[in-house]
């Protein structure tokens, strides 16, 4: 791939392909089609590194992150973690799995028990998991692990309710490093928060990347926030990945007529710049992925279409140093 | 001329168990005919409970309107009767809110939330009524329109919904148009299409907005003026190009350095606004942002500022605006 050696991933993705049945009928189930939400993708990263991964809703993003943590047993593909192949594994296979890898949601309302005490939100992972058997320690732990995330420990008499919505998503992240994880998916972990708060909780994911040697799969719809805290990005359309590059390179340099669609439509914080900036909205509005386009799936909405691109599926290429596109009008 | 809408002092308060929140307090501006007006603010800052009040689509209770005026081509809109007041919602301001799926009614067609409000305003006929809605969802970008005047709500995407809610908004040839949140719903190629089109569709029919956002990136690309809200009231006004450039409020400077910028390259650390937004039952009588304020002194704890002119047509209400203004000219000149 690269002239310089690369240390191998934590975790590599190949052919992975997610299809969710369509079934009619009641009694008798039949099967209509399918949902094609991940559709053939590949990426790689490195220990300690942060990959973005972009697009709008329905682009198989959240899928992919789910097929990851083995929340989803995806129908094709390899998903090779530190050199293992967990694609196929059984339920019960995973369990030490399970520690190593975690996830932050988005919503710091719905992915909390309101009926539980923080401080027992986040024990009850290591509790399950029997990594502290001992109550007083745990619960000294737990006071540790708040701390790090830049909460008060006495926190952890609170409920959920009680608290903001930024102090929320801290105790979610507290909870995902309960278990000393050396992955994490954050799947919009910083979406629902406002501008303020969000700057926040951007940091602490960085600080934390840093202090405990973490690598992130950073899903987000928010392409400003994943420009800065993304080294590598990739873009998503209709479950496939059309473009992957360095996050500068990528914001710098779009390649793909989607990812360029996608980056104008993004209004930037400054009348001046706003008032020089090129803008063409892409036209329509992504078609379902029960029935993609033949070919390129993003033929139907793309201004640089030519005939070939409705029937040849283009595949990733490298037109740069590590900056890869799929599309043949490219060049 | 006087403008099209004047809010003058405005209050609106909730009453709550944990005590009684004042969401709107004390805020006054204009819109003149035409323009687009952003207010921009954070979660619990005021601002939709501020265009609700408006229009009067407060619950009561828990909400009351306690004060001020809404003066809306020379009428005060808090005087109206309630059926009065009816016939300026939807007439002569439109509204198009966040959330399409919840504010069109999911057992009408998407023809009858059309030509009902046409009957309602216009007293259209059926035909004439139906005529229009047709040319209303061609102008909002709608393909196939009369195969979609039948259909319901639900079988219609996201984007295709909002547009019909800005046919309904339009509808009626409105002076003005409230936008809640229009597009913070929509995916962001859907959010430009949605936001290009309003843009257009006013301009050309002339219609003023109220555009109510938390994103900075869609008051640049589309307000001339702008209203910054923080815990209920407006801490700074001013053209878009005063408020970005040369921002004169502490919240307003911190706020705009904490947006990550998609055109500015990588920085893995950001600049947050530290601290947490104010709890509004627990608000004493100084500047609630104080808490969070690098140039706060004791002054600050001791009254609440008021918007005071600090340049020409440019509003601040803080007691350190020119250390602010100083402190932004010293970083720039040892930046350069």
């Amino acid at each position: 791939m690269r002239d310089q050696p690369r240390p191998a991933p934590l975790l590599e993705v190949r052919g992975l392909a997610m299809h969710f049945p369509i079934t009619e009928g009641i009694v008798v189930s039949r099967r209509v089609g399918e949902v094609k939400a991940v559709d053939g993708i590949d990426f790689s990263i490195a220990r300690g590194e942060t990959l973005g991964l972009v697009g709008e809703s329905g682009c198989g993003k959240t899928t992919t992150g789910r097929c990851i943590l083995r929340l989803e047993k995806p129908t094709q593909g390899q998903i090779l973690y530190d050199g293992q192949d967990i694609a196929r594994l059984a339920p019960r296979e995973l369990v030490g799995l399970r520690r190593r890898m975690q996830v932050i949601f988005q919503d710091p309302y719905s992915s909390l028990n309101p009926r539980m005490k923080v401080g027992d939100i986040i024990a009850e992972p290591i509790r399950v998991h029997g990594l502290e058997p001992d109550p007083r320690r745990r619960r000294d732990k737990v006071r540790d692990l708040l701390s790090v995330c830049g909460l008060d420990p006495k926190f952890v008499d609170r409920y959920p309710h009680e608290m903001s919505g930024g102090q929320r998503q801290r105790v979610g992240i507290a909870r995902a490093l309960a278990m000393d994880p050396e992955f994490i998916v954050c799947d919009e972990a910083v979406s629902a928060l406002d501008v303020s708060i969000q700057a926040q909780v951007v940091n602490l994911l960085e600080d934390l990347r840093e202090r405990f040697h973490l690598t992130y799969l950073f899903i987000a719809h928010d392409l400003s926030v994943v420009r800065h805290l993304c080294q590598r990005v990739a873009v998503m359309y209709l479950g496939r990945i059309v473009e992957m590059a360095e996050s500068d390179e990528l914001f710098d340099h779009p390649l793909h007529p989607y990812t360029q669609a996608l980056l104008s439509a993004v209004p930037v914080p400054d009348p001046r710049v706003e008032a020089r900036r090129q803008f063409r909205p892409a036209k329509g509005e992504v078609p379902s992925p029960i029935n993609p386009p033949s070919g390129c799936v993003f033929h139907p909405r793309c201004p640089m279409a030519v005939d070939n691109c409705k029937k040849a599926r283009p595949e990733l290429r490298e037109m740069r140093p590590g900056h890869w596109v799929a599309c043949s009008e490219v060049h | 001329m006087p403008p099209l809408l004047e809010v003058r002092e405005l209050r609106t308060e909730f009453r709550t168990g944990a005590g009684i929140v004042r969401a709107v307090d004390g805020i006054s501006y204009t819109v003149e005919a035409g323009e687009t007006v952003a207010i921009v603010g954070e979660s619990g800052s005021g601002k939709s409970v501020e265009a609700l009040s408006i229009l009067r689509l407060i619950p009561d209770p828990p909400g009351r309107i306690i004060g001020g005026e809404v003066l809306f081509a020379g009428r005060d809109l808090r005087k109206l009767s309630e059926e009065d007041m009816r016939k300026i919602r939807g007439r002569d301001i439109g509204m198009v809110f966040q959330e399409p799926m919840t504010s069109l009614n999911p057992v009408l067609t998407i023809g009858r939330q059309i030509t009902e409000t046409l009957e309602q305003h216009q007293g259209a006929d059926r035909a004439t009524a139906d005529k229009r809605a047709v040319e209303l969802l061609e102008m909002v970008g709608i393909a196939d329109p009369r195969r979609r005047l039948r259909q319901y709500p639900h079988q219609l995407s996201g984007g295709m919904r909002q547009r019909v809610m800005v046919a309904v908004a339009l509808a009626c040839n409105p002076k003005l148009i409230i936008a809640d949140e229009p597009t913070t719903a929509l995916d962001v190629t859907i959010q430009a299409q949605i936001l290009e089109l309003m843009k257009s569709l006013t301009e050309r029919m002339g219609v003023a907005q109220i555009i109510i956002t938390h994103n900075l990136g869609v008051v640049a690309r589309y307000a001339a003026r702008v209203n910054v809200m923080y815990a209920g009231r407006i801490v700074e006004a001013g053209s878009a190009e005063a408020i970005y450039h040369e921002p004169r409020h502490p919240y307003t400077v911190a706020l705009l350095k904490s947006v990550p910028r998609l055109d500015q390259p990588r920085r893995a650390r950001l600049d947050p606004v530290e601290g947490s937004p104010p709890d509004l039952t627990k608000l004493d009588g100084g500047c609630a942002f104080r808490p969070r304020c690098r140039f706060a002194v004791e002054a600050c704890g001791r009254s609440m500022p008021a918007l005071e002119t600090v340049g020409s047509g440019h509003l601040a209400a803080c007691f350190r605006s020119a250390e602010v203004a100083a402190a932004r000219d010293s970083a720039r000149e040892s930046a350069a």
